[in-house]
């Protein structure tokens, strides 16, 4: 989890974690490049439509920002692919830049990942985990739901440096 | 906020908005609950792209939590285009609307 040291925002992450952070980060990626597809709800989730009710204007403002933010969510997903340690784990050292950077593409991660697990509002994830863990404890939701709580915490513990680095 | 010279002007009632023409209706930015964005996080964002206050922040992001959507910044329609793509940059939910 991450901790403000000397002007920096610092955590250290053992190898299980590089690699899952490597997966959905590298994962975002293929979704905004290759995999790009309007139809697909995660791309709706990340690319609102601007005007709900008017196909047009939502249209004509997707032709105005979308390469845009398209480019940035490419970048910031990339910040983390870039400050990643090896393999085997280490040490990631952000400055303040690197660490938005981080915040959002994390957040980005959920997103996609809160549509795919079907997250809704009233969402206990406790619970949600138990239930999987009941149901199959080797299934791909379990391991799924488990990356989901994870960088929920790994965000929470970067916007806490940073609120309070402020 | 300066201004301390500024004479003092009785402030002018706002029309109503039936006697302004649609066209020069001002227009909002509205951002919309969603499950996944954290609370803190959303509040951040506010205070990060607005410059709002820690305190109004809060108050807006609680609006969208229990009310479902909250207007965060209103004004020309182009401004409020800007304010939606860069909210979309932050993985909130914004949609545009005239207020």
């Amino acid at each position: 989890m991450f901790r403000r040291q000397s002007g920096r925002y610092v955590a250290t992450f053992a190898s299980d974690e590089v690699r899952v952070l490597r997966k959905v980060a590298s994962e975002v990626v293929g979704l905004l490049t290759d995999g790009f597809d309007h139809s697909d709800p995660v791309v709706g989730r990340l690319f609102p439509d601007a005007y709900p009710d008017d196909r047009r204007s939502t249209a004509e403002f997707r032709r105005y920002t979308e390469g845009d933010l398209k480019t940035a969510k490419i970048d910031q997903a990339g910040a983390i692919l870039a400050a990643l340690p090896g393999e085997s784990g280490g040490e990631v050292r952000l400055d303040a830049e690197a660490a938005e950077a981080w915040l959002r593409a994390l957040n980005d991660a959920r997103l996609a990942m809160g549509v795919r697990l079907e997250i809704k509002d009233g969402t206990d994830l406790g619970e949600e985990l138990d239930e999987a863990v009941a149901e199959d404890p080797t299934s791909s939701r379990v391991f799924q739901l488990s990356v989901y709580a994870y960088l929920g915490y790994l965000q929470e513990s970067l916007l806490n440096a940073l609120i309070d680095g402020a | 906020m300066g201004g301390m010279a500024a004479p003092q002007v009785a402030p002018v009632e706002t029309p109503a908005t039936e006697e302004v023409p649609a066209s020069d209706r001002p227009w909002v930015t509205i951002v919309w609950d969603d499950p996944v964005n954290l609370m803190t996080y959303v509040t951040w964002v506010f205070q990060k792209l607005f410059g709002y206050s820690r305190e109004k922040a809060e108050r807006l992001m609680l609006d969208v939590h229990h009310k479902g959507r909250a207007v965060v910044t209103s004004g020309a329609r182009e401004r409020m285009e800007h304010d939606a793509s860069q909210l979309h940059a932050y993985g909130l939910w914004a949609t545009v609307d005239r207020s």
